[in-house]
């Protein structure tokens, strides 16, 4: 292994996030707040608790879950398609490194910025609602696993995309429209039977319900199922991820 | 001398079915200075390419120092610093940083002593902490070149290292080029400059459509391959060519003002003494004369019309 190497590039994608650390700050921080408002203060105010929760507790893992995925997806997605974009790659591909040692440092910085910015939310979520995290090993678990292939899932796009629009395709028609879908602002169980059934199909739902599992022991899914589908979603990313590099799909054509 | 790189019927073809390589053999000598002269579109971004990963070849082998460049990537990588023909940089990482990341990624430890006279080398070390974009196109190249040698490759690739750089920066290029072999890096540059082949390459090489033409050391090409022109101007204009003169070697300039004799340096009589002894015989008065070498230029060009009938 060339550790080196991936540290590397670990260092060069972390430095790009602290160059922007105060966008990639407050940002987060601003959107969070005012999901606070409107949906806990605003419409939870006329919610009554869900499952024995407040509202506007019930909201903060699919508030983490929400940021936690779209950033992993995009800083995943940015750090590979950047050097393709204005060439860069070329020292990437004549360098001695392996397709493990890449993702590592890539991922790895993508998850990192991911996780950094889903503690931000939950630090600010304790200045609006109390919460008590019952599971936080559990918690810490589903956070890091989530970061992880949300991030993995970027890189897989980030190498696909031949253009920006291309960059911003995937994250904006389909995986903003399963994390709204998937059970960030409700529980399933308060959907009319079709819907619940439509919902087992989306996997976000597994995710954000395994997560709320570890805040306060509710759950719509068993949790096994929850970290059964997480895993799932790694394993297939690393799959694919595995294929690119053997094959030098969108990279060495 | 022993050989560094070795390459053995490398072919690389694209989807399509475009050859971009058609089966390249060559064999760098370690400490030489190799120029790969050849047209737009010939394969020589391509044969780089495929020798330092950043394109899989469809066929053939290449080996670095005995080591082949698949099976053992990690150990030709090493050896390999390449300065690509695009200046391709990210815009907003500072100088040293960018060089600092280049030798990590090729699996050195820091080594800022090293960085510091690699920068001082190419006139970059008070542009240290300046941002990539506030470069000039010019300094850009050198931090290319900065980065390539960051890992202390025994092989350097220059892939058009002078393309619309301006003459004064060109000839520092040159300077770098020789103090790189001085240290013993073994040089492959390409470029349709060549100017810059004759000035810098031991040897030519010159590939045209995806095949190397040859491989010659560069003085004994000149020799073999260039011509002598021997240009008698007069004092009055001929209509004709007198018939004392005509033969294949002689042709008439433009206007009639002079005689252009063709000779090979090399042969054991020249055919300088007759000629000027017919001319004055024929009872022409000669203004001056002039002889020309022909240049590489002539050379490249007449081998890729050769190629090309």
């Amino acid at each position: 292994m060339n550790w080196t190497a991936i540290k590397s590039i670990y260092v060069f994608e972390m430095t790009r996030f602290f160059r922007t650390f105060l966008q990639s700050l407050i940002s987060p921080v601003l959107s969070t707040s005012l999901y606070f408002v409107v949906f806990g203060a605003a419409i939870g105010s006329r919610i009554n608790e869900v499952e024995g929760v407040s509202y506007a507790a019930f909201i903060v893992p699919g508030l983490i879950m929400l940021s936690v995925m779209t950033q992993g997806i995009s800083n995943g997605s940015f750090g590979i398609y950047f050097p393709k974009f204005i060439g860069t790659i070329y020292e990437l591909l004549s360098a001695p490194v392996n397709f493990l040692e890449i993702v590592l440092g890539y991922v790895g910085a993508a998850a990192t910025k991911a996780m950094f910015i889903g503690t931000i939310i939950l630090i600010t979520a304790f200045f609006f609602v109390d919460i008590t995290i019952l599971h936080p090993a559990a918690m810490v678990l589903f956070l890091v696993l989530t970061c992880v292939s949300f991030s993995l899932f970027g890189f897989i796009i980030g190498i696909w995309a031949k253009n920006f629009e291309q960059l911003q395709l995937v994250p904006l028609l389909i995986v903003t429209p399963l994390v709204f879908l998937g059970g960030s602002f409700y529980s399933i169980s308060m959907l009319p039977p079709v819907w619940q059934a439509i919902s087992m199909f989306n996997p976000v739902v597994y995710l954000i319900s395994g997560f709320r599992w570890a805040f306060f022991g509710i759950a719509d899914v068993p949790i096994g199922v929850s970290l059964l589908a997480i895993a799932g979603f790694t394993g297939l990313c690393l799959l694919v991820i595995g294929w690119i590099f053997r094959t030098g799909w969108r990279i060495r054509e | 001398m022993s050989t560094i790189l070795e390459i053995r019927d490398l072919k690389k073809s694209y989807d399509g079915g475009f050859e971009a390589l058609k089966g390249v053999n060559l064999s760098i000598e370690e400490g030489e200075i190799i120029a790969l002269l050849g047209p737009n579109g010939a394969g020589k971004t391509t044969l780089i390419s495929a020798i330092c990963g950043i394109i899989t070849p469809t066929s053939g082998s290449v080996t670095v120092g005995g080591h082949d460049i698949r099976t053992d990537f990690r150990t030709t990588r090493t050896m390999i610093g390449l300065v690509p023909q695009e200046v391709s940089l990210e815009p907003f990482e500072r100088v040293i940083s960018t060089v600092r990341f280049s030798r990590g990624l090729f699996g050195k430890r820091g080594n800022d002593a090293l960085i510091e006279s690699i920068l001082k080398r190419l006139s970059l070390w008070d542009k240290r902490n300046a941002q990539i974009k506030e470069l000039s196109g010019g300094m850009k190249r050198r931090v290319l070149i900065a980065k390539a040698l960051a890992h202390e490759p025994r092989v350097l690739f220059l892939d058009e290292p002078t393309a619309g750089v301006d003459v004064e920066l060109r000839k520092d290029m040159w300077d770098i080029v020789a103090d790189l072999k001085a240290d013993g890096v073994t040089i492959i540059l390409t470029t349709h400059y060549i100017e810059e082949a004759e000035a810098i390459a031991d040897r030519i090489g010159v590939i045209a459509k995806g095949e190397i033409l040859l491989v010659e050391d560069k003085h004994a090409l000149m020799q073999r391959m260039g011509k002598k022109e021997l240009e008698v101007q007069l004092n009055a204009p001929l209509d004709a060519l007198p018939d004392s003169l005509k033969s294949d070697a002689v042709r008439l300039g433009p206007d009639g003002s002079s005689l252009i004799y063709t000779y090979d340096t090399r042969a054991e009589r020249t055919g300088i003494t007759k000629l000027l002894s017919d001319v004055a015989a024929e009872g022409l008065v000669l203004r001056d004369v002039v002889t020309r070498q022909s240049s590489l230029e002539d050379i490249f060009v007449t081998l890729v019309k050769e190629d090309a009938a």
